[in-house]
């Protein structure tokens, strides 16, 4: 029946991730850092929230846009935590999770012969969702040599007349690079010269582990150019709930509510609802677990470290993405030779891009006894590894 | 003067003490030099009192009964409620001792092995003392969390993918 399928959808290679999900899901006992999700369960007082709301029959749609009570919430927690001031009426948008936001943008701007900046790595959505939408995507590298930080010089080489729009995702997943503000004036200028539109995916904002996290959108003159994605799914560990929301200037976020309200009509209420909640009550939750991220990234830098892997600091998300080199292996001969002889599910690198070659990504949303075994495991690999290279 | 990572070195240490100086080095950035100078002043400041496992005791099949016990006392001149509460609180039978607000004054957490071992401790030990006016004690039928900890039903267990972007 393949012959029923769109050929730009039949074209599309399958997800990395995928191809590593299937490989896993075939073994038993397996130690897994393969996750991109939180390992706690959502803050209990915004599960009530949810609970509540059924029992009081809020079953209902919402406006298209998402509840005005959350919009004008998130609103104020925007501006008090980012500095960035968005009109709750005409200029936020609720979705189903940060993933449709992305998916809105992409639909919403691009048309067929436009290109898409995407740093590499990055997470895997970008490009698929480019390409649906008519457009190519080139890919601006990144290197663990600059903190996998991106640069203008990088930007250069890849621009082309057709670039209308440029990804930003920081912190990011997979490497948990960030970019500070003197890292990303720089990109500001870069966009403003060639009067390009950026979709922020701020999703890791709140869990930045060195500093405050600065939004691209709260640059001079970046405000009207930038969508500004995120959700409630890392910080406040509500991936299943589904809820996100995209912030920018009305015209934009007006032409993205059209393909919202013909194709999802609005976030599922009770999320909504969870989520408002969540703003309200959750702010030591969400610090208490940002505090265990932070010390399970040191615990497993130090643990890759060891091993004399080089192990580049990532001062976002919950991810660290050691450089495996060393090895001589590739990044998916590695994650497929790792969950064979010990059992430990990783991703490769290049699941999130040409330039993930090298690298696998090691998620450290786990307890510390899951990551300490882990770590046991892949410090076994990885000595047989360096022995075998050093008696060849 | 507590600083912000002494806070949350304490936290990790309320939460399992049984991490070494070492381990907590490596979760905090802290060096284990500074953290064992600061366990020991903290121990010696009496800041941290003791280290001591939480066992749930209905797990184990043994027999124990405890019950929360509700005390009206007479006020002594110059110590208030301190001299009587200074005297209860070296029974070993007494767990828990608070001063309350309300409707009486001290509060009580006894344990014994049977429901007789509390009675009589509250028949001969505590009624009779000096400037105990009253008492009402109500035994717990069971015990559903514990200081944070919750002690009833399944663990909630996560059903995640193994692998996701």
């Amino acid at each position: 029946m393949n012959r029923y399928l769109a050929a730009h959808v039949s074209g599309l290679p399958p997800s990395g991730i995928r191809k590593f999900f299937d490989l896993v899901s075939t073994m038993k006992d397996v130690v897994s850092l393969g996750v991109g999700e939180p390992d706690f369960i959502t803050p209990w007082a915004v599960r009530e929230s949810g609970i509540f709301s059924l029992e009081q029959g809020q079953t209902m749609y919402t406006s298209n846009a998402g509840l005005l009570e959350l919009r004008e919430e998130l609103s104020h927690y925007l501006f008090s935590s980012l500095g960035l001031s968005y009109d709750p009426e005409k200029e936020i948008l609720i979705t189903a999770g940060a993933s449709e936001a992305v998916d809105l943008v992409m639909r919403a701007v691009l048309e067929p012969g436009d290109v898409v900046l995407v740093p590499d790595p990055s997470y895997v959505s970008y490009a698929p969702c480019a390409i649906l939408a008519g457009a190519s995507v080139r890919y601006v590298p990144t290197h663990a040599s600059e903190d996998f930080r991106l640069r203008v010089e990088d930007l250069d080489q890849v621009y082309t007349p057709k670039v209308k729009l440029l990804v930003l995702s920081y912190p990011n997943n997979p490497t948990g690079a960030i970019m500070r503000r003197e890292d990303l004036l720089p990109i500001a200028d870069f966009v403003a010269k060639h009067d390009l539109l950026v979709l922020a995916d701020d999703i890791y904002s709140d869990l930045t582990y060195d500093g405050k996290h600065v939004s691209f959108a709260s640059l001079p003159g970046m405000h009207d150019r930038t969508l500004f994605v995120s959700g409630f799914s890392k910080a406040y560990a509500m991936t299943g709930w589904r809820i996100g929301y995209v912030a920018g200037h009305a015209d934009l976020i007006s032409g993205l509510t059209k393909i919202h309200q013909y194709t999802l009509l609005c976030a599922p209420i009770m999320g909504q609802i969870a989520a408002l909640e969540a703003l309200r009550s959750a702010t030591e939750a969400k610090r208490d677990m940002v505090t265990a991220y932070d010390r399970r990234r040191r615990l497993m830098v130090r643990g890759f470290r060891e091993m004399g892997l080089d192990c580049f600091e990532p001062l976002g998300a919950f991810y660290v993405f050691p450089d495996i080199t060393k090895t001589h292996l590739s990044s998916e001969a590695f994650a497929e030779e790792l969950l064979k002889e010990e059992k430990v599910a990783v991703v490769p690198g290049t699941a999130f891009g040409p330039s993930g070659e090298g690298y696998i990504r090691c998620s450290y949303a786990y307890s510390i006894e899951q990551l300490q075994e882990a770590l046991k495991r892949i410090t076994k690999f990885v000595e047989r590894r360096l022995n075998k290279e050093s008696n060849t | 003067m507590m600083t912000e990572e002494d806070h949350k070195l304490l936290k990790l240490i309320g939460q399992d003490c049984r991490l070494t100086p070492l381990e907590l080095s490596v979760q905090t950035g802290l060096t284990p030099q500074y953290i064992g100078q600061r366990i020991t002043a903290w121990e010696k400041e009496k800041v941290i009192v003791c280290y001591q496992p939480m066992i749930n005791w209905a797990r184990t099949g043994e027999e124990k009964v405890s019950a929360m016990i509700e005390v009206r006392v007479l006020p002594q001149r110059g110590y208030g409620f301190d001299k009587i509460a200074k005297r209860l609180q070296k029974f070993p039978e007494i767990t828990a001792l608070y001063l309350m607000s309300g409707g009486y004054d001290l509060s009580l957490l006894i344990e014994g092995k049977t429901m007789q071992d509390v009675a009589l401790f509250v028949a001969e030990k505590l009624a009779p003392l000096e400037h105990v006016q009253s008492t009402a004690t109500h035994f717990v039928m069971r015990c559903y969390k514990q200081d944070g900890v919750e002690l009833m039903g399944e663990e909630e267990t996560i059903q995640r993918l193994v692998v996701s972007p």
